[in-house]
């Protein structure tokens, strides 16, 4: 709430740019990739301006912005397994294993954080199933991540996002709200371990044999995290609300809501009371989660809502073209938030994005990008699209798994 | 297997150590044959047959009830929950506690099918309806640790002693900007009254 207010205060100013934005971009500067999909060996230096990926399909430009992705907290812009990355052979197809020499992958980045230089290093070493990451050099988790820098991507998968189940537009959520909460992933990822622990102990002996105390103590800190999760996406959806509500340019005007039971409980009462109403709901539910597994209540539950404000049509509703601009529309509102919150944006990957816009979007969302100083991360098969960024961005040609920079006047 | 290759493969499954790092450790020994290898293993058997769990509170010692147990110097009435004896042993170098352990051997975790029966949590029980006043929870600030935490706070309820926990909050040399933002609200919940 106190954020909210800040934003208004800032946002009556204009741009909301009260601090010193300069100097504050998060931006990868120098990227190393070892063995990561179609990349055997790659190094790419770059600035902090927003940077163009030009080429045919299959080049491998995806491949960039995932393993750019994998620098924060998850599973990246793929949600692919770690044993997935593995290198491909340039011979045949993966044999379905675990890569072709099961010798793991790397990115390494240097990266110009939210608190300054830092190393980041992640990747699969070889036997290992799980990611590891470095941070400066020294072991850390893939959650400590999102203290250094934040990333919200449009895949053009992403472009069914408001006819899919709930589950990929809370994905979405959580993202945005990584980037101003690095919190929020532990808090998550901690909910729903509680949550399997609890669903694991009523499968294995039963509402009736398990352990009454043992599930009480397991729904105690479900519901603690579970109310501490809903209130970090409330906070978000109503702080993002009042962004999105006034369009962006030619992009059209949202209403986002979150709709879900402990929200509610939230927005009707104190945060205790709804950690007590949720813990009674689990405690009532037992005997039904122990057969649909699971829990029938809680924030993994809920859903965000999208309106089209013009239209006042709801987003499933929408044509496609216009959920792509919603979508976007979404992006760029968190943008400005975060712009006119902390001065600092976080990444943007935008993966066949611009193609897909018509041309008055395509020019707003080019504006926005440099307005915001960000390093946003742009790909497409057709360089003619992007030349309104010739001047800002750095551009690369994307082929056969190597990149060859495109000089201002003199591309290949 | 000859002798020295059964050598390299015990101490390559010691925690930290992989099989590189246990060929250095066993060239070294045998380097040192008589100075270090030969006083180590028999180090090692005296230890591995005298060392005992305290029957009492699950501490590692060479006497059961251990040496804090039976210490009549500590304070029998405060007892100090922990869910490892490496935990136990990080108290007992800060020298700052006067009371008594209880260690429970783990943590509830379904996944890992690690229930109430399988940890030291009867016995602990059992404890407290003598002369215990007060249970202070040291365990791990982890969901199950959490989750431990909250079956013991029940399970001791009938009993009547007072359960208290460690503070969470700013670390001692800790600068607040520095501090991640769950930690300072935790340190803001749990603020105290000065004088």
């Amino acid at each position: 709430m106190i954020a909210a207010e800040r934003l208004d205060h800032t946002g009556a100013t204009g741009t909301g740019d009260t601090r010193s934005a300069p100097g504050e971009t998060v931006a990868v500067r120098r990227l190393t990739l070892t063995d990561f999909r179609n990349y055997t060996a790659l190094r790419l230096d770059l600035e902090p301006s927003p940077v163009v990926l030009i080429g045919p399909n299959g080049a491998g430009k995806t491949n960039l912005l995932e393993a750019v992705s994998l620098l924060t907290p998850g599973r990246g812009l793929r949600r692919a397994r770690i044993a997935d990355m593995d290198r491909i052979p340039d011979t045949g197809r993966r044999d379905g294993s675990v890569g072709i020499s099961g010798a793991g992958w790397g990115v390494a980045a240097e990266v110009d954080s939210i608190v300054g230089p830092v190393q980041i290093g992640t990747g699969r070493e070889a036997g290992s199933d799980r990611r590891s990451v470095r941070i400066n050099g020294a072991p850390s988790s893939a959650q400590a991540l999102s203290g250094y820098l934040g990333a919200v991507w449009v895949t053009p998968q992403m472009n069914q996002i408001f006819l899919e189940s709930a589950g990929s537009r809370r994905r979405f959520l959580d993202r945005l709200i990584f980037a101003t909460d690095p919190a929020h992933a532990g808090r998550v990822s901690s909910y729903e371990q509680a949550m399997r622990d609890r669903a694991r102990l009523l499968k294995d002996r039963g509402p009736d044999g398990a352990d009454k105390t043992w599930l009480s103590a397991l729904e105690a800190q479900m519901a603690e995290r579970g109310v501490a999760v809903a209130a970090a996406r409330l906070d978000m959806t109503d702080r993002l609300g009042r962004v999105a509500a006034e369009g962006f340019g030619p992009f059209p005007g949202a209403v986002v809501a979150i709709e879900g039971d402990i929200e509610a409980l939230l927005r009707d009462g104190p945060a205790l009371a709804a950690e007590d109403a949720f813990r009674e709901r689990l405690a009532a539910g037992r005997a039904q989660d122990a057969v649909a597994g699971g829990a029938g209540v809680g924030p993994h539950r809920c859903d965000l809502r999208v309106r089209h404000l013009e239209k006042d049509m709801d987003a499933d509703q929408c044509s496609t073209g216009e959920q792509k601009a919603l979508l976007m529309a979404l992006v760029l509102a968190h943008a400005r938030l975060l712009s006119a919150e902390r001065g600092a944006v976080p990444l943007l990957l935008l993966d066949e994005v611009a193609a897909h816009l018509d041309e008055t979007r395509r020019a707003a969302l080019f504006e926005a990008i440099v307005e915001f100083g960000t390093q946003a991360w742009l790909t497409g098969t057709d360089e003619s699209v992007f030349a309104p960024l010739a001047q800002s961005a750095q551009a690369y040609r994307v082929a056969g798994a190597s990149l060859q920079a495109m000089g201002q006047a003199t591309g290949p | 297997m000859n002798e020295i290759e059964r050598v390299i493969q015990l101490l390559s499954r010691l925690p930290g150590l992989g099989p590189r790092s246990a060929r250095r450790a066993a060239l070294h020994m045998i380097n040192r044959r008589e100075s270090l290898m030969q006083p180590l293993a028999q180090a090692l058997k005296d230890a591995g047959e005298a060392i005992k769990i305290c029957g009492t509170c699950g501490n590692l010692d060479t006497a059961d009830p251990c040496g804090v147990c039976s210490n009549p110097a500590r304070d029998g009435t405060i007892l100090c929950v922990v869910e490892q004896v490496a935990d136990l042993w990080a108290l007992e170098r800060t020298a700052s506690f006067k009371g008594r352990y209880h260690v429970l051997g783990g943590v509830l975790s379904a996944i890992d099918g690690v229930g109430p029966e399988d940890l030291n949590i009867s016995a602990l029980v059992e404890r407290c309806s003598g002369e215990v006043k007060e249970v202070i929870l040291a365990t791990n600030l982890t969901v199950e640790g959490q989750t431990t935490a909250h079956y013991i706070i029940e399970r001791l309820e009938p009993t009547g002693v007072a359960v208290t926990r460690l503070a969470h909050g700013v670390p001692v040399g800790g600068e607040l900007d520095y501090l991640d933002d769950g930690t300072l609200s935790a340190a803001l919940q749990a603020r105290r009254a000065l004088g």
